[in-house]
């Protein structure tokens, strides 16, 4: 079956890409730039890195701006998918959807309409099992952005590793966090994954926090040899 | 031990972790679950299971629907049944019901119109369906939202069937089936 994974290019959509590869044929990417900072649907640090990890993976993109307004962006998404059926010819779209039942849904109408079948791989997944996936499979997948108590700068930039899982498990007993970000505590970005032919090399960063809430911009990268590739 | 019956096409390659798994991690937290997909189901898996779960399937996935005679085994078995979604359209059909087009996704509000072991009054659920049931004489309807059924039971059997996703809003339906038989 022909796939479009709808791309933030965090862990999440990026795990359920590497799982639709293994049993479907990934031909397109489709990406929204929101440029409201508090869309319930797009938001995400580092949208603009999705072209750079496209081409890592060798997939085309198909990437559409938005307002962010509440309505009009699912508009705006059902264009950029309805493009994808006709330049791509996909008969379903994969998301990362793993709690959120308004993304969801809303999705899933948007598909419903299209006619085309609506997969989430990810749905309602264990979030401790889906950290521990992200590690075990390879990914080099780094916080990009922190929006809750007690998280903080020092969290910013680095990668999930076992570590980290530890600690935001630990978290999530003690705050009551999403350990896996789910309500939208945590932003990340995929620097590397199995799909990747090359990975991300970030060249300029800066980390901008105030208080419990702050960013990882990546403000220039590059395409650089994949270590473990060949 | 539960048998959950995966209602997935063949042709879904994620039918069973977006609508298979998440029952299975509701269920096994009281009781072991034992898996098979609805072309697998026999008089052995039947045999030895206490009670039974029909999945639910993705939206544009209608197979058992028409393929009802696979199931004639929902007459005699003697189990407990809790069908989800395409679970209890097809258990209603079995039982001589009616399939009308009913589209709804995302949360909806349903309301209690008979008392029952699984949930009370009126409360809001996820649904995800293009197709409702208008079930026959033999069953009995026990909520409704505003545009159709959505849960009823078998007049004689603990046969019950709910159009909404108790594994993505409303686990404790599901525990409370399990708890109940």
């Amino acid at each position: 079956m022909r796939l479009g994974v709808l791309f933030s290019g965090g862990k999440d959509s990026t795990l359920a890409l590497h799982k639709a590869a293994k049993k479907g044929k990934v031909v397109c990417l489709i990406t929204l730039v929101s440029e409201n900072k508090e869309s319930y649907m797009f938001h995400t640090p580092n949208i603009g890195v999705t072209g750079l990890q496209a081409e890592a993976m060798g997939l085309p993109l198909i990437k559409k701006a938005t307002k962010g307004k509440p309505e009009e962006e699912l508009k705006d998404l059902e264009a950029a998918i309805a493009q994808a059926i006709k330049d791509f010819e996909i008969e379903g779209v994969v998301t990362g959807a793993v709690e959120s039942v308004y993304q969801a849904a809303r999705i899933q109408q948007i598909c419903n309409r299209l006619g085309i079948w609506c997969f989430n791989p990810l749905w309602k997944r264990n979030q401790k099992g889906l950290l521990e996936e992200i590690v075990a499979e390879g990914f080099n997948a780094i916080v990009s952005g922190v929006f809750a108590y007690p998280l903080d700068k020092t969290w910013l930039g680095k990668q999930i590793d076992d570590d980290m899982i530890t600690k935001l498990v630990a978290l999530s007993g003690e705050y009551g966090l999403s350990p896996s970000g789910e309500g939208g505590e945590i932003e990340t970005t995929v620097l590397d994954a199995p799909l990747f032919k090359k990975r991300i090399e970030v060249l300029k960063s800066k980390a901008e926090a105030k208080g419990n809430s702050g960013v990882f911009r990546i403000k220039q990268a590059r395409l650089a040899e994949n270590d473990s590739c060949c | 031990m539960i048998l959950v019956v995966d209602m997935n096409s063949l042709k879904n390659p994620f039918g069973f972790s977006e609508f298979v798994l998440p029952i299975v991690a509701v269920a096994e937290e009281l009781e072991k679950c034992d898996v098979k997909h609805y072309l697998e189901v026999d008089e052995r898996n039947l045999n030895i299971c206490d009670k039974i779960i029909l999945s639910g399937s993705a939206l544009k996935n209608t197979v058992t629907l028409d393929q009802t005679e696979r199931f004639a085994w929902l007459k005699d078995c003697g189990k407990p049944v809790l069908g989800i979604c395409a679970g209890m359209q097809t258990a209603g059909l079995v039982f001589g019901g009616r399939l009308v087009e009913c589209r709804e996704i995302g949360m909806t509000e349903i309301t209690t119109s008979k008392a029952n072991p699984l949930f009370s009054s009126a409360f809001k659920v996820y649904a995800l369906h293009n197709y409702a049931v208008v079930p026959s004489s033999k069953c009995e309807v026990l909520a409704e939202s505003a545009e159709c059924v959505h849960a009823t039971k078998h007049k004689q059997k603990n046969i019950y069937g709910v159009l909404f996703h108790p594994e993505v809003r409303n686990k404790e339906v599901i525990q409370r089936f399990i708890q109940a038989f």
